[in-house]
């Protein structure tokens, strides 16, 4: 009997196939399957019935007419969750890749150091948050966020006297929006270094990766450090700024308050449509973000190989 | 006299250039040191500290949260708290089926991303471009997008409020953060010499055995990264945990989340003050474990990402 002959690549393409096979089934049917149903979702009004099923209702654009005119807070929501991305993305990044700086170079207990540093990944649980936050509402008396911010806000200010600062730049003349963007960052500085965790380890490796004769040529030609930094440093971690920004923006959004509104929304008000709505129109606006940003970092990227 | 004149001949010297450069070095390095520890210590200290606080306040008895002038260190240490939660928690039933779960999902996440990474790296075949394009639209759509459908599809096949959901994605490489992890896999695969599987295949090992027994041991530090990361997001994560109402009785975090009113309900503590102080217990309780975990990998961890491909 004759041997089926099947040429080598054949193979190697099937036995590609066959490696990704778990995940393309799942893609197919859990990922883009869901994706066409979320658009779907957000075309319709939605009614789940009690015996497991679900009945949809054409409604055509109406829930994002609902979105856009109807409904008391979305806009709202959407602006605060998208500026406080676009003021908090830069600040995390460049906050991360100082420290990761700071932690690469040699030192004592820098197992340790990191270890601290790593600390708010680990901590970085709704839940250990969501708990802390209601024992201190309820601390503050009954069920009212804002007079938990209040009370916050006022011991915070107790340590810094923020008026006065202000006044200081002020008198220097200095443009409100550039005033008003430092304020926003040192008022956040606690947020911004628990968000860096993730980013900041993997700057670490980013600099690890730098092959250490680029110094050495930096050094023997003479260069300053800041030079070095600038001239070496810098182009070699740029490629990473983008996959770390990436990171940091689908992070900042998936804990933003939108996606909580859409989460109440379709689970405690039980508007699915509407819900769907805030979803697809979010992650629309997420991924031109997205898209935006990688553009103009790639634009000025200097890739090694 | 002799001192001084002694002096001029060292500075006329071409030795004092040589003195005065190394001690201007040796002080510029001091002083690097010292501003990179006032750094450290700053930023650990706001990293820490409300930490600090939460551990020390679950210490606290009943006078020491009354008395405003105790702050940090409790007068009266109690353990109290500590037993309160461990029992409202139900805390060793509840943390061994937390870390089932977590372990399992991370298992499955390693084995089938590293597969899948190790597929793109390694295999040409028609169409890889568009389907690794894929794996990106899975890093970079959250996935908060498609909460609802599945949500409804988990429920038309009735496996709402258990933890088979979870078990499902992972296993069909699309769980919690997946996309991310096939992605440092094949940069970490892309990144190993292409000898070792040339040997391997003139030694006559088919791809499986390849595969399991020499390139998976060969890509220990991006197992080790995917594994930590795995375990620490899977642990923390509260989103498909809600999505899929896993039952409180068999997450940490869930159970966490409803502590303070049993802590009310059971215990009788009306006072809100008194019942915070077992909530930072609990809280306490809650972290342990990932930090023993992450502590017991840290070594190899730091390396492994130093290694593993997400950066190349």
């Amino acid at each position: 009997m004759k041997k089926l002959h099947v040429s080598m690549a054949t193979k190697r393409a099937v036995n590609g196939y066959l490696f990704i096979l778990p995940w393309f089934v799942g893609f197919a049917l859990f990922y883009i399957r869901s994706l066409y149903m979320t658009v779907q979702f957000s075309l319709n009004e939605l009614t789940v019935l009690p015996a497991g099923g679900y009945e949809l209702d054409f409604v055509g654009l109406g829930n994002y007419i609902t979105a856009f005119t109807g409904h008391g807070t979305f806009k709202q929501t959407l602006v605060t969750s998208l500026s406080n991305m676009i003021i908090d993305v830069p600040l995390i990044i460049f906050f991360s890749l100082f420290v990761a700086m700071l932690l690469n170079r040699k030192m004592k207990c820098r197992g340790l150091v990191r270890a601290i540093f790593f600390l708010p990944v680990l901590m970085n649980s709704e839940a250990i948050a969501g708990t802390l936050d209601y024992a201190a509402q309820m601390m503050a008396g009954g069920l009212s966020g804002t007079s938990a911010e209040m009370a916050e806000a006022a011991s915070s200010g107790a340590a810094v006297n923020m008026q006065y600062f202000i006044a200081l730049f002020g008198e220097i003349a200095l443009p409100t929006s550039v005033l008003d963007y430092v304020v926003g960052a040192v008022s956040r500085i606690s947020d911004i270094i628990q968000a860096s965790g993730v980013q900041i380890v993997l700057f670490i490796a980013a600099l690890q990766s730098i092959t250490p004769s680029m110094y050495e040529v930096a050094k023997i030609e003479g260069a300053t450090g800041y030079e070095t930094f600038w001239k070496v440093t810098f182009p070699m971690v740029m490629p990473h700024i983008i996959t770390n920004t990436i990171y940091t923006i689908v992070d900042a959004f998936s804990q933003s308050e939108v996606v909580n509104l859409a989460y109440t929304t379709a689970f405690t008000e039980s508007n699915y449509g509407l819900s769907s709505a805030f979803s697809v129109i979010s992650s629309v606006i997420t991924c031109a973000i997205l898209a935006l940003v990688v553009y103009f970092i790639s634009k000025r990227t200097f890739y090694y190989n | 006299m002799k001192a001084m004149e002694k002096w001029r001949a060292f500075r006329n010297s071409p030795r004092y250039e040589d003195r005065k450069g190394a001690v201007v070095k040796k002080s510029k390095n001091l002083l690097m040191t010292l501003l990179q520890i006032i750094l450290i210590v700053g930023i650990a200290y706001v990293i820490l500290s409300p930490v600090i606080g939460i551990v020390s306040q679950s210490f606290f008895s009943d006078a020491d949260s009354a008395n405003p002038m105790v702050f940090t260190i409790p007068m009266q240490p109690t353990m109290e708290r500590y037993e309160g939660a461990w029992t409202e928690l139900n805390y060793l039933s509840t943390m061994g089926s937390t870390l089932l779960y977590t372990v399992l999902n991370t298992l499955f996440q390693v084995l089938i991303c590293s597969m899948v990474g190790y597929g793109f790296a390694r295999f040409e075949f028609p169409l890889k471009k568009l389907l690794f394009a894929c794996v990106v639209v899975m890093i970079v759509i959250p996935s908060h997008t498609i909460m609802l459908p599945l949500y409804m599809t988990f429920r038309s096949m009735e496996l709402m409020r258990s933890t088979m959901p979870m078990y499902i994605l992972s296993i069909f490489g699309v769980g919690l953060r997946s996309g991310l992890y096939v992605y440092i896999f094949n940069q970490f695969f892309r990144g190993l010499p292409k000898e070792i599987e040339e040997a391997a295949f003139v030694d006559g090992a088919g791809t499986w055995y390849t595969y399991f027994r020499i390139m998976l041991i060969n890509a220990m530090p991006a197992v080790i990264t995917v594994t930590v990361f795995s375990l620490v997001w899977q642990y923390n994560d509260m989103f498909y945990a809600k999505l899929f109402q896993i039952p409180n009785s068999s997450l940490l975090a869930r159970q966490l989340s409803t502590l303070q009113s049993n802590i009310g309900a059971n215990l009788k503590i009306m006072n809100v003050r008194i019942q915070k102080l077992y909530v930072n217990a609990g809280v306490v309780l809650t972290m342990l474990p990932i930090l023993i975990i992450y502590l017991v990998l840290q070594r190899r961890f730091v390396e492994g990402v130093e290694r593993s491909g997400i950066v190349g």
